[in-house]
């Protein structure tokens, strides 16, 4: 059985028929397109499909201009999509506006309404819902518990910091318990320090209240720590989708390697199950689909590399020490391998004085087994 | 002053001094034509009205140099020509009445014509707003009266309207618009539109439009979201524009003269009728401080319901 959620919504919230949708993923894009008409045409999003889950921490990752925040909005309601159809909990949504949806965002500017007092910002979904004024003030004073805000109850918004906004602003969102929390870049105007406590927050949150959570950055840190799968999306498209250890150790593509972490990345001829590197070395590897044998280019993570003082031995590469950059808990070598070819070697430092090979020293350089990752370009 | 000082130069805290005594000083000469301009064409003439209000009506007009309090008593009673009674003054309390509701309307036309057009404007793309404010201050360019006399010919019996009302045999008859209250409403609300336009669009121009989207994520309706979140945030432009269309309309002179006849007084011709064919300028001048207080009285009312705050939860 299917129902409009926001028949629901008057009655009895977001409950979305339960047992029928248990399977069901929470959202679910289908070849969604968005094409802006201006002077010239943009392709906002291409052709997207993708499916979140239900209590997932789902985030989507990429550089600004990417479709990224534009799937979010498509998801919310305020932008149409061109093509395409939008679920949630398998039913179509595609052409319900952002007040029947059960859906709620977290602004990246809180969009906190300034007339208001923090009670009454969160209060207001749940006054718009029509709940009755006990249910509405024991949520309020939960949500106000839930994000530590207690004491700052009856304060403008514009009396309290960036920080605090923040917490208001998730709160009003969390107050109405929607199917889906949207969060368009929410951190993004804290400082580092902030940005880490929130982030850790945000993670108990989404424990707490099993809702499911889709998150926008730009910050590829933010996304591997807090995220159970990250989509990575660059001009439109979808690239890959996985949780943040197939991201980091298994990119799909050139571009993911690249834009998650600090890459090397080498020739190589592939053929069977195992790669020869140019300058010097076999590895055992498991080959994507759409790569052919012959030239292909592979992934090494500068941490996957070792290096030590010492002409190379079987299996290994050589290569002449440029650089040492020392950055607290790590020190990277800049290496320039005999091919000709740059490459980034990081290791943690030891308490005691390094045994590092120094600038211009030759060195041998060898790559942990399973390391190498074959691109398909 | 010891020698150290002497040496070292002015003692701690005097340049700063200095400084800001010179600072002080040339921001009062700046301020100072302000100041001026202040004095004599508002504080100076105020006065001169409320001395003359004390003061007994000339023969010919002007003022005799006797004290009086004859003109503040007749602002609101009358004395009976045979017997010598006094009475409410029931022709200025109904012209009062009538200049206060007429005032009203026409703000709350204002209002209802000029937030949707502000709303409109607003929202055009930047390029497209300065076109759309320009024709907002086209009428600014003629003069009032001249414009006055522009709407008389079109609601006059063989205006513009009545004609083609005839012409469409929608009407035997012309329909009596000239010299009525509905005239000066008009008229009033056409002048004073471009008023209430402007504040609202300035207010609306500001407004965050996140926000709206903000209060629809949050399942509010289009009418939910203009009643809790747009108006109160507009209401800074819609307190102002009912400032500037409520003062003026509650003293218009021109347009209930040329449109409401001499029947249909205001305030405003009270006023002139005490200074030209009444020859009682003391009256005039008691009738424009009542007047005065009672927009004074208005406006503090106002300021105070519409700036207090929805205090739920």
């Amino acid at each position: 059985m299917k129902m409009v959620a926001g028949q629901e919504l008057g009655t009895t919230g977001m409950a979305v028929n339960s047992d029928a949708v248990a399977e069901e993923p929470a959202v679910e894009a289908r070849r969604i397109s968005k094409i802006f008409q201006g002077e010239t045409e943009v392709r906002a999003l291409d052709d997207v499909s993708v499916s979140i889950r239900r209590n997932e921490f789902f985030t989507l990752l990429g550089p600004s201009g990417c479709g990224k925040t534009t799937l979010l909005r498509v998801i919310a309601g305020f932008e149409p999509p061109t093509m395409g159809a939008l679920y949630l909990a398998g039913t179509d949504i595609s052409r319900l506006p952002p007040n029947q949806r059960p859906v709620n965002t977290v602004f990246q500017n809180y969009a906190l309404f300034p007339h208001m007092s923090v009670a009454n910002n969160i209060a207001f979904g749940l006054e718009m819902l029509g709940k009755p004024k006990d249910e509405v003030r024991q949520t309020v004073d939960d949500m106000l518990r839930l994000v530590q805000m207690e004491a700052l109850k009856t304060r403008r918004t514009s009396e309290i910091s960036g920080g605090q906004q923040q917490r208001v602003a998730l709160a009003r969102a969390l107050a109405p318990h929607p199917e889906v929390l949207l969060l368009d870049e929410p951190l993004s105007a804290l400082d580092l320090k902030l940005r880490k406590e929130m982030q850790i927050e945000l993670k108990r949150l989404q424990n707490e209240t099993g809702i499911t959570f889709v998150f926008v950055t730009h910050d590829q840190e933010e996304a591997l720590t807090m995220s159970d799968r990250v989509a990575v999306m660059n001009a439109g498209k979808i690239l890959q989708i996985g949780s943040p250890q197939e991201i980091y150790q298994h990119p799909a593509e050139r571009f993911v390697a690249n834009f998650i972490g600090e890459s090397n990345f080498l020739d190589a001829t592939l053929s069977g199950g195992t790669v020869d590197l140019k300058a010097g070395g076999r590895y055992d590897v498991t080959v994507p689909e759409g790569v052919a044998e012959g030239s292909v280019s592979v992934l090494v993570r500068p941490e996957h590399a070792s290096v030590r003082s010492g002409p190379a031995g079987d299996g290994e590469m050589s290569g002449t020490i440029e650089t040492v950059v020392y950055s607290g808990e790590a020190t990277t070598l800049h290496l320039r391998l005999a091919t000709g070819e740059p490459l980034k070697a990081r290791s943690p430092n030891s308490p005691g004085e390094g045994t590092l090979p120094g600038q211009g020293e030759e060195a041998a350089v060898s790559i942990g087994a399973g390391a190498v990752t074959v691109l398909r370009d | 002053m010891t020698d150290a000082s002497l040496h070292t130069g002015p003692a701690a805290g005097e340049l700063e001094r200095e400084a800001e005594q010179a600072d002080n000083r040339s921001r009062w000469m700046l301020s100072t034509p302000a100041i001026v301009i202040i004095c004599l064409a508002a504080a100076g003439p105020l006065m001169v009205m409320v001395l003359y209000s004390f003061l007994t009506p000339g023969d010919y007009g002007n003022v005799k140099w006797e004290f009086s309090t004859q003109a503040w008593v007749n602002t609101i009673l009358q004395r009976d020509i045979f017997d010598d009674t006094l009475m409410w003054a029931d022709a200025h309390l109904s012209i009062f009445w009538r200049s206060l509701s007429l005032s009203l309307i026409t703000t709350v036309l204002t209002f209802v014509f000029g937030l949707p057009t502000a709303w409109f404007i607003a929202t055009q793309p930047p390029g497209k707003k300065e076109f759309w404010l320009f024709l907002v201050t086209v009428p600014f360019w003629s003069n009032l009266l001249v414009r006055t006399i522009a709407i008389q010919e079109l609601i006059r019996a063989e205006g513009v309207i009545n004609n083609t009302l005839k012409f469409l045999r929608i009407i035997d008859e012309p329909i009596q618009m000239m010299f009525t209250d509905f005239a000066i409403a008009f008229g009033m609300t056409y002048v004073y539109l471009p008023l209430m336009v402007l504040p609202i669009y300035a207010a609306v121009d500001k407004l965050d439009f996140r926000l709206v989207e903000a209060a629809h994520d949050l399942y509010a309706t289009r009418w939910r979201t203009f009643w809790r979140v747009i108006l109160p945030l507009v209401k800074p432009g819609i307190i102002a524009g009912s400032i500037l269309v409520f003062i003026p309309s509650l003293g218009a002179y021109v347009t209930p003269r040329v449109l409401g006849g001499g029947k249909n007084l205001m305030f405003g011709n009270l006023i002139e009728l005490q200074f030209g064919q009444g020859r009682n300028w003391p009256l005039g001048a008691a009738l424009s401080l009542m007047l005065m207080a009672a927009v004074m009285v208005a406006l503090i009312w106002y300021v105070r319901v519409t700036s207090r705050e929805r205090a739920d939860v």
